[in-house]
């Protein structure tokens, strides 16, 4: 496929891996404590999954799988809260596919569909506003999810039901945003991270000055990586070059794609409709500030936290969870309590274990090759 | 086929309504009008033609195939009913002489049982048991029994069918999940994914247009082709909801083999693979409904690929990877970018990623 192929070119990731591993060999790292490279986005963990990039690298570079999955890191709480809109006879609910088999504490988007409640998955906000406009009898709710990749297609959408004054479609809006995340993150007292692999589309969005506080406060590096395989090695051959020449630095690999300043008009709607929550509660890694947004009061009748009465009830993670200590990379996937036990993708127990781009489902979907290889 | 000669004591009935209603469940005339004018119209064969409860076979006759009576059953419930390259009626056909020829069966004789929710068209009815019976001709089974039921609005979608089979197996011919062995070939007789491809498309949710067709089609001819230039075959499967890598994962674990692919190998169309891309989906766990998976021992290989490509249905045959002594029930996949990953047994549906 073209655009494609080139950048899955095995002769080229040879090269890469060969450059790679003549770097390392320079670098002085301990046997017992390899370098630690965060990827933040689930895309990211997807992509090195998918390709088995995790087994290619030379054993001093573990690869942590962060917290860049919003499915993963939504709590049980605001699960709970969707699942009570979608209950409510007169309204239809909107969401994504990922979301439906999230666990709430009674049951998922997925559970409630199957016990009457009419949710349908649509593959993007304006499918939900074009059902809104097919139904007018009936309340359309677009389940908001996601990070900055996302937020600006539910803005745009509000902003277009606003301009057709369509009444009867709203947001539960459950938007985050990544940079605080980050933070929370490297002011966490466990932290084992020497570096990051940037969110690539997130990046496309918001541009890459926002993360220069991780390279000047924090001094580790950041390189921002496109999808394919080859983005990723080359990336963390440069997060690599940067650890070995003392630097940290914010560096854009993926600039056939994301312009350092982002992007304006994306920005510019975002900044319009959202506006920055005090706190919000993530799955593993607890109460974050600013971490999320919610509608501005002008765009309050499109806001369905004001529109329906919801629960807002917050569940604390199961006990026997480990995912803030995967996601910060203290212990791998498999060195969690209940991985695969008490946790599996039928029935998840953790965040980590939901989507297909969280760390703990993608090494029981895909495995860790190295995991196993270690095992054995 | 020995049936007492039977003389159709009145003329078919006819049905002059456009659709079908709680009536035409009835248990009455309408029922039977209903059911002569789109079936026993269309299926028409000796066996059916009685109309008793039930077909009627000589045993003898059965027993001139072979030594063993395959029989299955499958029903079928897709949306949309009509797709690029087939119906719920080829599919339904299809579906089950496969399921039989997988076994080494010969397909002989199919049921049709349909589900009709009220308001559904008489002329779509028509329209899909034409396929059905166009395919059974083609594929030379007979349709020589059925049933039909009507349910209110709602209770059903349109139409839900079920088609169960019978088949005759040949003396010597033994296939099992469980007889895969380390050294032995994976292949398969062309591109994945096409099915499971087009139907979504067919959905319209995802808002692409794209060329794919469904590769809906009877394997039994094929089948026969491959055992007779491969007898050693060991183990033929249609891999169908799950895909390719559904399967792989059930012989890895019935003969306890570990099994590795290679990406670079696996045939699939270039409009697939752009389909996958764009919603996130994984090529492997699409369904197919014409398609098999081979293990092959690997003395036959080339007899048995010689023999695919020969075939109309197996032009694009490859082989796609390899069982070996590795951790039992372990399914890997040499990635075409040099990196390797194990391919699971797929967890729910397939849902399309978010970002």
């Amino acid at each position: 496929m073209k655009y494609l192929d080139e950048f899955r070119d095995s002769a080229k990731a040879r090269i890469l891996v060969t450059e790679i591993e003549a770097l390392v060999s320079t670098m002085d790292v301990p046997h017992d404590r390899p370098l630690h490279i965060m990827e933040v986005c689930g895309g990211h963990t997807h992509s090195i999954f998918r390709f088995g990039i995790e087994g290619m690298l030379p054993k001093q570079i573990e690869l942590v799988h962060g917290p860049g999955c919003p499915v993963c890191v939504l709590p049980m709480g605001r699960v709970d809260d969707c699942v009570s809109i979608a209950e409510r006879p007169e309204v239809i609910f909107a969401t994504f596919g990922d979301a439906m088999r999230v666990p709430g504490s009674r049951k998922s988007l997925m559970q409630a569909k199957a016990d009457g409640a009419d949710v349908r998955m649509v593959y993007s906000p304006l499918d939900a506003l074009a059902i809104a406009r097919n139904n007018p009898a009936r309340e359309v709710v677009f389940f908001g999810l996601g990070f900055e990749t996302t937020m600006p297609s539910t803005a745009l959408t509000i902003l277009q039901a606003e301009s057709e004054h369509v009444t009867n479609f709203s947001v539960f809006c459950n938007h985050i945003t990544i940079v605080p995340t980050i933070k929370a993150i490297l002011d966490s007292p466990d932290l084992k991270l020497d570096g990051f692999l940037g969110p690539g589309h997130v990046s496309m969005v918001i541009g890459t000055a926002p993360y220069e506080f991780i390279a000047n406060f924090y001094r580790k590096p950041m390189v921002v990586a496109g999808f394919e395989p080859l983005d990723i090695l080359q990336s963390i051959w440069m997060v690599l070059k940067q650890i070995k020449e003392g630097r940290a630095d914010v560096e854009n690999q993926y600039a056939r794609v994301v312009p350092d300043e982002g992007n304006a008009a994306a920005l510019h709607a975002v900044s319009r409709v959202y506006e920055l929550r005090e706190f919000f509660e993530w799955r593993g890694l607890g109460s974050i500030d600013h971490s999320g947004v919610k509608l501005r009061d002008e765009y309050a009748q499109f806001d369905a936290e004001r529109k329906f009465t919801i629960p807002n009830v917050k569940i604390a993670d199961p006990k026997s969870c480990q995912c803030g200590e995967v996601l910060k990379g203290v212990i791998k996937p498999w060195q969690c309590k209940v991985f695969g036990s008490a946790c599996t993708p039928e029935m998840p127990l953790g965040a980590l274990m939901v989507s297909s781009e969280g760390a703990c489902a993608a090494y029981y979907q895909y495995g860790g090759i190295k995991q196993h290889a270690a095992a054995e | 086929m020995n049936i007492a000669p039977f003389i159709r004591s009145r003329p078919l009935g006819k049905v002059y309504v456009p659709t079908v209603t709680l009536s035409h469940g009835g248990g009455g005339k309408a029922m039977k009008d209903l059911i002569d004018d789109v079936f026993v119209e269309a299926f028409d064969n000796a066996a059916l033609a009685p109309l008793e409860d039930q077909a009627r076979f000589d045993l003898a006759e059965l027993a001139a195939h072979g030594d063993r009576l395959a029989f299955t059953t499958d029903s079928f419930v897709v949306d949309p009913l009509f797709f690029p390259g087939g119906d719920i009626g080829k599919l339904a056909v299809c579906g089950t002489i496969n399921d039989l020829a997988v076994g080494g069966a010969k397909p002989l004789y199919l049921s049709c049982a349909a589900i009709v929710e009220e308001g559904t068209t008489i002329d779509l009815l028509r329209q899909i048991a034409g396929s059905m019976a166009r395919t059974a001709k083609d594929g030379g089974v007979e349709i020589v029994t059925g049933d039909t039921k009507v349910v209110q609005r709602g209770a059903c979608d349109k139409l839900f069918l079920t088609t169960t089979g019978i088949g005759v197996i040949r003396e010597g011919v033994i296939l099992g999940a469980h007889l895969a062995r380390p050294g032995d070939v994976v292949l398969v007789n062309g591109l994945l994914g096409d099915h499971g491809a087009a139907i979504l498309c067919a959905r319209g949710d995802m808002a692409l247009e794209t060329p794919i067709e469904s590769d809906c089609a009877p394997l039994h001819g094929l089948i026969e082709t491959l055992l007779a230039a491969a007898p050693g075959v060991r183990f033929l499967r249609d891999p169908t909801r799950g895909g390719v890598a559904t399967v792989l994962n059930e012989i890895a674990d019935a003969s306890q083999v570990a099994i590795e692919i290679d990406e670079a190998a696996t045939p699939i169309r270039e409009e697939v693979k752009a389909f996958c891309e764009i919603l996130g989906l994984d090529p492997l766990y699409l369904a197919n409904e014409g398609k098999i998976v081979a293990i092959v021992p690997p003395e036959e290989v080339e007899a048995a690929l010689a023999a695919m490509r020969a075939h109309p249905l197996g032009t694009s045959a490859g082989a796609i990877g390899r069982a070996h002594a590795g951790e039992a029930g372990r399914v890997t996949m040499r990635t075409v970018f040099g990196g390797r990953r194990i391919v699971d047994m797929l967890v729910g549906e397939q849902l399309p990623r978010i970002c």
